[in-house]
């Protein structure tokens, strides 16, 4: 018998490099023997990558993308479709857990330095996930076609007519109407279903094949490369399977306790994953009394709102949003450091860190809120604080009083 | 056929200006080709004929308006106020842009048809026709034609009240200074058939 194995597999590896790829990216890829509880993250977003598409496939097959029925068949789903329910929570739920992994993944990749060199290319690439996700999230949410899909997703597209000059022509082109329309819900349903996974699941594929070709980072920031036996592995490596598929798995399983918890006992949270103004349908003539996009838009809402309108335009607070993001995007050459890990690196480091992640809570919480006095002058000096953290980063990052890093990884 | 063993790899018989041709021609080949294919691509996310025709003008009759009263209608699926202002409505214009409350009192930005400008920013001084879309990020604020009433305060002279992000117009959608609106509610092109109907989404003639 395991002469015919090996004889199919022989047969296979001939034609494809299966042995190959699996010795690559499984058996013999040595990933460093510290990951803590941190390096969760990176696997669980790809489980709920994967929980994504499988239960957006089922609910496609129940759901109308019409501006008529889009409504009723998201209820009927839930109401008449056996176990529709689950699969709808799941994905609502699911979407609120996607953000909420990721965050913790780039939190992960800042205060490990994981984006410094020779992994610019890895960040940059999860930074072009997080643009995709937050489209694909954004387009998903007009879906449902309740008054908060429909008016969250007008005020969306109206940031693009601040844009100068060719701001109305560009909103009605993506609008494909006049108003948000039918014919928006239909092509926000292809983007959402079709073009944007597609892309997503393309992305993740580089963001992966530019990782195993570097190499894991840890929460050491050592490069485990540099200290190899005499048969080219590193000492400080472990094969990813068995040693980190099983941890994974563990991970994965106590990430689907909490999960399932919510999809069963909150799959709303309190209006936070699924907001009560949703569950009317969308009406174009009256606006819900408040509107605010859900928990993992509203920082940059928040600072959008907080922006003063200038020269008689909007367009200054779409700047400044877009500015949030983009940034992002230099990190790998704003940081100038040599050190990655937080570990070794200085006290302004650490407090630095700290303030982008206090300013990035209270956005949240800010751009969820009305709008009060209070809240617009904690919104403008915690944008301060978050773009703070970018140029704080790039002065104290030139010489850097750090700690000595070890020459092997530590536990 | 002597060095066919070479094959390909001879370099010697390569005529580069030939190959630079071929290269050149099919890269512009490819180019028009997928500026053909993009063009009626990019073209089918404009609005169709269908959502056009949607978008045509609307009649509207006003005979039935009293003073104080609003009509809204539905043009491209917006709404749009009709407003018949009392007198003591078309005295607050001045009051307002005298209290110095107003961000563009004398409409400056182009937010309406030129047979609609001035204070009123109407063709008939009484019946002000505005798009209920507020011009920060297209909410739809309410009619408050009431004075000074308690959440709004002592500095409220009637208007139109945004409640999404709390930004103020008054009678005539004349935007406040300091709120999150950076301009003036937008007046669509309109135009009298008779005293009392009127066509929106078509402009008066200019004679």
């Amino acid at each position: 018998m395991a002469d015919q194995k090996n004889g199919l597999m022989t047969w296979i590896d001939d034609r494809f490099p299966l042995s190959e790829t699996y010795k690559y990216h499984m058996s013999e890829y040595w990933a460093p023997k510290n990951f803590n509880f941190w390096y969760y993250f990176g696997v669980l977003s790809f489980v709920m990558l994967i929980l994504q598409l499988v239960t957006g496939i089922f609910l496609t097959m129940n759901y109308k993308p019409d501006g008529a029925s889009a409504f009723t068949s998201v209820e009927y789903i839930m109401r008449d479709v056996d176990y529709g329910w689950l699969i709808r929570y799941m994905h609502s739920t699911g979407a609120s857990f996607f953000f909420i992994v990721v965050y913790l993944h780039m939190f992960r990749g800042l205060m490990y330095g994981s984006y410094q060199k020779p992994r610019e290319l890895i960040w940059v690439f999860g930074c072009l996930i997080y643009v995709a996700l937050m489209a694909e999230a954004f387009m998903g949410y007009l879906l449902p076609w309740g008054q908060m899909s429909y008016w969250g997703a007008q005020v969306i597209l109206s940031l693009f007519n601040t844009i100068p000059w060719i701001g109305p022509a560009l909103t009605e082109w993506v609008r494909g109407d006049f108003i948000v329309s039918d014919i928006t819900l239909n092509r926000f349903f292809a983007f959402h279903v079709i073009a944007v996974p597609l892309i997503l699941v393309a992305l993740v594929f580089l963001h992966i094949v530019a990782l195993h070709h570097v190499g894991s980072n840890n929460p050491d920031g050592v490069e485990i490369k540099k200290n190899k036996n005499a048969e080219g592995i590193p000492l400080d490596g472990i094969p990813f399977h068995p040693y980190y598929t099983v941890k994974d798995t563990f991970g994965t399983g106590v990430f689907f306790i909490v999960f399932f918890a919510v999809v069963f006992f909150a799959p709303e949270m309190g209006g936070y994953f699924l907001e009560h103004a949703n569950f009317i349908p969308a009406d174009p003539l009256k606006t819900p009394e408040h509107i605010a996009p859900v928990w993992y838009f509203t920082p940059f809402y928040a600072m959008l709102r907080a922006t003063p309108s200038m020269f008689g335009s909007a367009f200054p607070g779409v700047m400044v949003m877009g500015a949030a993001i983009v940034v992002l995007f230099f990190l790998p050459w704003i940081d100038r450091g040599k050190v990655r890990s937080i570990r070794y690196r200085s006290n302004a480091f650490k407090y630095n860190l700290f303030a982008l992640v206090v300013a990035f809570i209270v956005l949240g919480y800010y751009g969820m809120q009305a709008p009060t006095d209070l809240g617009t002058f904690l919104s403008r000096l915690f944008t301060f604080v978050y773009f703070g953290y970018f140029v704080v980063l790039w002065v104290i990052s030139k010489d850097e009083k750090t700690k000595p890093v070890p020459e092997r990884v530590t536990h | 056929m002597a060095n066919a063993e070479q094959g390909s790899l001879d370099q010697s018989d390569l005529d580069p200006k030939r190959r630079r041709f071929l290269t050149t021609a099919v890269g512009v080949v490819g180019a028009v080709g997928v500026v053909g294919l993009a063009v009626p691509m990019l073209k089918s996310f404009a609005p169709s004929a269908r959502a056009r025709a949607a978008g045509a003008p609307v009649e509207v009759d006003i005979s039935k308006l009293e003073p104080g009263q609003m009509l809204i209608v539905e043009w491209r699926g917006k709404p749009v106020w009709l407003v018949n202002r009392t007198p003591e409505a078309l005295a607050s214009l001045a009051t307002v842009e005298e209290a110095g409350l107003l961000a563009d009192p004398l409409s400056e930005m182009p937010q309406q048809p030129a047979y609609a400008g001035g204070v009123e920013r109407a063709i008939k001084p009484n019946l002000v026709v505005l798009l209920g879309v507020c011009t920060h990020l297209g909410c739809a604020p309410t009619y408050r034609p009431e004075v000074g009433p308690p959440d709004l305060g002592d500095d409220w002279f009637g208007g139109f009240f945004c409640p999404c992000h709390g930004s103020k117009f008054d009678f005539s959608g004349r935007v406040y200074a300091g709120v999150p609106a950076p301009i003036n509610l937008e007046v669509p092109p309109y135009k009298y058939l008779t005293e009392t109907q009127l066509v929106i989404g078509e402009d008066q003639e200019s004679s």
